[in-house]
């Protein structure tokens, strides 16, 4: 095949390992050591997939992360869109498509295992060019433990592109090479190659992808990971990027950086073309010139400024104060038309060429740097936004700092990595990086800049800012957010302070009255100068944020997926329920049964045969998942008094009582049952899903006000196992699980509790108490013999007909007798009066948590919304939770359709609905304005933009005088 | 992420901390003798200084042990963390220089 492109020699490709691969079904020979570009240009493959929205065909711009348009699809058992093909190591075998500018999401699972990891480390080095590699040389000499991380495969940063440069006395290839084993052989440095440090954050915290499969040896790893870093000392060492300048046809393929040419061809020994005009406004490509005609190639020069600070470089055609106004061809650069850059545009030259390679000025890589709010200013000699200092336990070294020249980054590198202050003056980084020439738009000859091109994966022109700045754009965001610029993947690397230079130009100094101030890099900002006049550092740079490269949420997700995504808890009789048929619910973390569906059943069959059998027979269900709180010390009576509204102090030794928490608002937090197990020891039960609030919120009131007090608080939610056992016929379960029991009325009063070993010989602690109004029993033993108790209670009540229930009949049962759920028919807003229970209110305690909030005015005036129930006229129609109530007079004469006046005054809402299999019909309970004084009133339901009468009742709909609870 | 020095485990990363809102805003000894505009004070009014605040946080996947900070809103840092009373230099409601 052989790569026409490829020289004989040059670069740190190995020739002799061949790396083959297919774009677009087409096989090509690359080389290790190639990125898909390189492997692609060695193969005279210039033009890449299409632009994104005007589907102009694009080329391969740049040598990194900054790419715009050079986009693959790698194909395989799990496809990946949209890799920056610069960056992409080229592995043999790979096929590859070109994408259009967007991807497409593999909607496959991704088999790939994605990990995390986690570290400490004394100096973190991000960036491993000339400067970082400097800094992890001087870091890891001091003894402390160092990490490098290098987003690219190789080490060596731009310097990789410049071989023959002399670093240190000797050329950059043997110097890169010198202190690459130095480090490896330093038993205190770690190197991370492929990994892209891509968030950072306060305390030096930093996040940061590593690629793992496409290193050599990493069978069976896992594909990527993410590192999280403690660094106690941050090196940015993270260069600079390379500007394209704004002329018309700037984005044809052939249009290439001219530092990417040169990368190409030092590192990779691709000449990428044979005939090539350099345009820049800076001395930077001089040496890009200079290689390319060293290489063989024919190159013109192209320099905007009339004098360089730099000679011409050796049988290089150098073209002062011209500039190119247009890049000639169809699908690829075949010339540039030049004309004097303070002259007749008109007057233009035409120069031959196959590529067209560019330099506009440098930007300074400073996203790291600004993630920390570390501050920046505009530099009107460089010509790009640069830090004004680092931040704290932060050093900057190299380009990132607009030190543009390899000697000033080694020697910013070793002062950083040994803690040393900044060796270089902001007057010596001006005199050495040589001035810019501030060229922000090139006129074309047709007087147009429909193909003038800011931002080149956005598709987007200076066409596309002038008009941002006609409808009345003035500061960058929000041009930024009109045009979509530096919105693509690559994040505006490239395009973003182009767009601010242009914004330069084509605002007046009356728009800068109305320009926000508070950008980063804004004049003033750091209490630097404050000048009106149109200018990059008075319109300032939009936010830098995380991830400064792309992430892939399966590599942030990690393990976490699946099963592992959330820990999930099940109780002892889980495997029980499984074997039951259950259908579960997530309550919390915990897997409860949501209903046991028999064959052939639906969900309402299910639910309407549960709750017949507790309402008529007996049930049972799985109470294991109520958060459980020992509470113990002299003063838990006192504590508990403070906590509950009701009073808990002189509940006896043996009984239960139900109790309401509330904030100092008034408001419910949460509500269980207590049990007092001796003089200074309660179990305090609480919701499945508010236990962990709930002892919280008891160790903040006991530590934080209330110190003195004698009182300790575990957690036993996991210790015990509880059944409940409930419906009329429940004491004959009981009486036979439990011989030595009195169940009897009068010998087991309702809310008392007794221990007693249970027939199998399993100590028990058994409770009288209901959630569903019908006579109940919860048995309560050790966690280990939960499946145990649940197997004696199946065999117990099989005689009976026993049921088990879930949690959806759980819910109609108590909402059929108004037993709220907090956090369903509660909301933050509601107090233990609203729901009816003034009577859990204590009054004549001295104080409690929330008792001062109920005599606040806007608690006793009427319009508070209370629980009440609903009955639909319509008896089957279940209305839908959340469903907004509204009066009858408020909606349109035909209720069940049309429009009504808006807005129109809500009055409730709907907090739980259910089928009643008691009452046969449907209801719901709601919270409605004044509820208790509309009993008997119509109102109306609305949603699905109709509206259904409802009639409004007395909250508790079955067994209002509590007769069944004795059974 | 901070990283954040408890004063009874050493220095820890935010993530093991849970937030607890303005410090030194005792409950009241008598809730009962305040007026509806006292007691909304202590309920629903706290100071936003930009600058030094002193702040409450809880060591919740660690020692489980509440104690405050003075943190500087403007740039996060937490200068120190203590327990009970507040040193004398920090004032909680001094602003921006
Ligand atoms: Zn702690």
């Amino acid at each position: 095949m052989g790569s026409p492109h490829r020289l004989a020699s040059g670069g740190i490709v190995d020739r002799g390992t061949s790396r083959t691969f297919t774009i677009d079904g087409r096989s090509f020979e690359g080389v290790a050591g190639d990125t898909v570009t390189s492997a692609a240009l060695a193969n005279g493959v210039l033009q890449v997939g299409d632009s994104i929205y005007r589907g102009r065909p694009r080329g391969v711009m740049t040598s990194g992360v900054e790419e715009p348009n050079a986009f693959v699809r790698i194909n395989g058992e799990y496809g990946e869109s949209m890799q920056p093909a610069t960056i992409t190591e080229l592995v043999d075998g790979s096929e590859l498509t070109w994408e259009d500018g967007i991807g497409t999401l593999d909607q496959s699972v991704d088999p790939a295992e994605y990990d995390h990891m986690h570290v400490h480390t004394d100096v973190a080095v991000i960036g491993a060019g000339p400067a970082g590699l400097a800094a992890a040389r001087a870091a890891a000499a001091t003894g402390v433990r160092v990490m490098l991380f290098e987003q690219d495969f190789a080490l060596g940063g731009s310097l990789l592109g410049r071989p023959n440069e002399v670093v240190e006395g000797i050329p950059a290839g043997a110097w890169i090479e010198d202190v690459t084993a130095q480090l490896e052989q330093a038993i205190n440095c770690r190197i991370l190659k492929r990994t892209s440090v891509f968030g950072s954050y306060d305390s030096n915290y930093l996040i940061a992808l590593e690629k793992r499969v496409e290193a050599p040896g990493t069978d069976g790893v896992s594909r990527q990971r993410v590192w999280h870093i403690n660094a106690g000392r941050v090196v940015l060492a993270t260069g600079a990027f390379e500007r394209t300048l704004v002329f018309a046809g700037n984005d044809l393929p052939g249009v290439m950086l001219a530092s990417a040419a040169q990368n190409y061809l030092g590192r990779y020994g691709v000449l990428a073309g044979e005939q090539v005009v350099v345009f820049t406004t800076n001395d930077s490509a001089y040496g890009v010139a200079a290689d390319l005609a060293a290489a063989g190639a024919s190159v013109s020069l192209v320099d905007s400024r009339a004098s360089a600070g730099v000679d011409d470089p050796a049988s290089v055609d150098v073209h002062h104060g011209s500039v190119a106004v247009e890049a000639i061809g169809s699908d690829r650069v075949v010339g540039v038309r030049i004309a004097p850059r303070d002259g007749d545009i008109q007057q233009t030259q035409q120069l031959p060429c196959d590529l067209l390679a560019v330099s506009g000025g440098w930007s300074a890589n400073v996203n790291l740097h600004s993630q920390r709010q570390g501050a920046l200013h505009w530099d009107d000699d460089l010509l790009g936004f640069v830090p004004s200092g680092a931040v704290r336990d932060q050093s900057l070294a190299g380009s990132v700092t607009g030190t543009y020249w390899t000697d000033g980054a080694v020697a910013e590198g070793i002062a950083a990595g040994s803690a040393q202050p900044d060796p270089t003056t902001a007057q010596e980084r001006r005199t050495g990086s040589g001035t810019t020439d501030g060229l922000w738009l090139i006129p074309s000859p047709a007087g147009d800049f429909d193909t003038h091109f800011v931002d080149l994966q956005r598709d987007e022109t200076a066409a596309g800012v002038v008009r941002a700045v006609r409808a009345g754009m003035r500061s960058v965001e929000h041009v930024k957010r009109y045009t979509s610029i530096s919105t693509g993947l690559d994040q505006g690397k490239i395009g973003g302070v182009l767009t601010i230079g242009l914004l330069s130009q084509l605002l007046g100094e009356h728009d800068m009255a109305s320009m926000p101030a508070g950008q980063p890099g804004q004049d003033g900002a750091e209490g630097g100068a404050t000048d009106r006049s149109p200018s990059p550092g008075a319109i300032g740079t939009t936010t830098f944020r995380a991830p400064f490269t792309p992430v892939a949420f399966a590599a942030l997700a990690g393990r976490a997926r699946g099963e592992l995504y959330d820990p999930a808890r099940v109780t002892p009789a889980q495997a029980r329920h499984v074997a039951r048929g259950a259908e579960f619910e997530d309550v919390g973390q915990w897997k409860r049964p949501w209903f046991y569906p028999q064959s052939g059943e639906d969900m309402n069959a299910a639910v309407a045969r549960e709750c017949r059998a507790a309402r008529t027979n007996v049930a049972y269900m799985d109470g294991s998942t109520l958060g459980k709180i020992e509470i113990r010390g002299k003063d838990a009576p006192t504590f508990l008094n403070r906590i509950y509204t009701n009073a808990f102090a002189k509940l006896s030794v043996g009984k239960q009582r139900y109790g309401v928490m509330c904030g100092p608002d008034g408001m419910v937090l949460d509500d269980g049952v207590s049990f007092r197990l001796a003089e200074d020891r309660y179990l305090m039960t609480t919701t499945t899903g508010g236990a962990a609030k709930v002892l919280e919120w008891l160790e903040e009131w006991h530590q934080t006000e209330w110190p003195e007090l004698d009182v300790f608080f575990t957690s036993v939610t996991e210790q015990w196992s509880t059944t409940v056992v409930a419906g009329p016929r429940s004491r004959d379960v009981i009486h036979k699980i439990a011989p030595d029991l009195d169940v009897s009325k009068e010998g087991f009063e309702f809310m008392s509790f007794h221990d007693t070993v249970l027939a199998s010989g399993i100590p028990a602690r058994i409770a009288r108490v209901t959630f569903s109004g019908e006579l109940a029993f919860e048995v309560n033993v050790s966690g280990w013999y939960g499946e145990a108790v649940w197997d004696d209670i199946t065999h117990a009540g099989a005689e009976f007909g026993i049921t088990p229930y879930g949690t959806e009949t759980m819910h109609v049962l108590r909402a059929e007798k108004a037993f709220p759920i907090v956090g369903q028919d509660t909301d933050g807003t509601v107090t233990p009066q609203d729901l009816g229970m003034d009577w859990v209110v204590a009054k004549k305690k001295k104080d409690f948590i929330g008792m001062r909030s109920y005599a606040r005015a806007g608690h006793v005036e009427e319009g508070r919304k209370q629980l009440v129930s609903l009955f639909p006229t319509d008896p089957e129609l279940r209305l839908p939770e959340g469903s907004q109530l509204v009066t009858t007079d408020n909606t349109p004469a035909d209720p069940l359709d049309g429009i009504a006046p808006q807005p129109i005054p809500m009055i409730g809402h709907v907090t739980s609905s259910y089928r009643s299999e008691a009452l046969d019909r449907t209801f719901a309970l709601a919270l409605v304005r004044d509820g208790r004084t509309r009993i008997g009133e119509e109102v109306m339901a609305s949603f699905e933009g109709r509206f259904y009468p409802v009639q409004i009742a007395e909250a508790v709909v079955y067994d209002k005088e509590g007769a069944r609870r004795d059974g | 992420m901070l990283m954040i020095e408890c004063p009874h485990c050493g220095v820890r990363p935010e993530g093991e901390f849970t937030y607890g809102g303005q410090a030194h805003v005792p409950y009241p000894e008598d809730p009962q003798a305040l007026t509806d505009e006292e007691w909304a004070q202590y309920l629903f009014y706290r100071d936003n200084p930009k600058g030094t605040f002193r702040e409450r946080w809880v060591h919740s996947a660690g020692c489980r042990k509440w104690f405050n900070a003075i943190r500087d809103t403007r740039t996060y840092d937490i200068t120190s963390t203590y327990l009970g009373a507040a040193p004398a230099e920090a004032n909680s409601t001094q602003g921006a220089q």
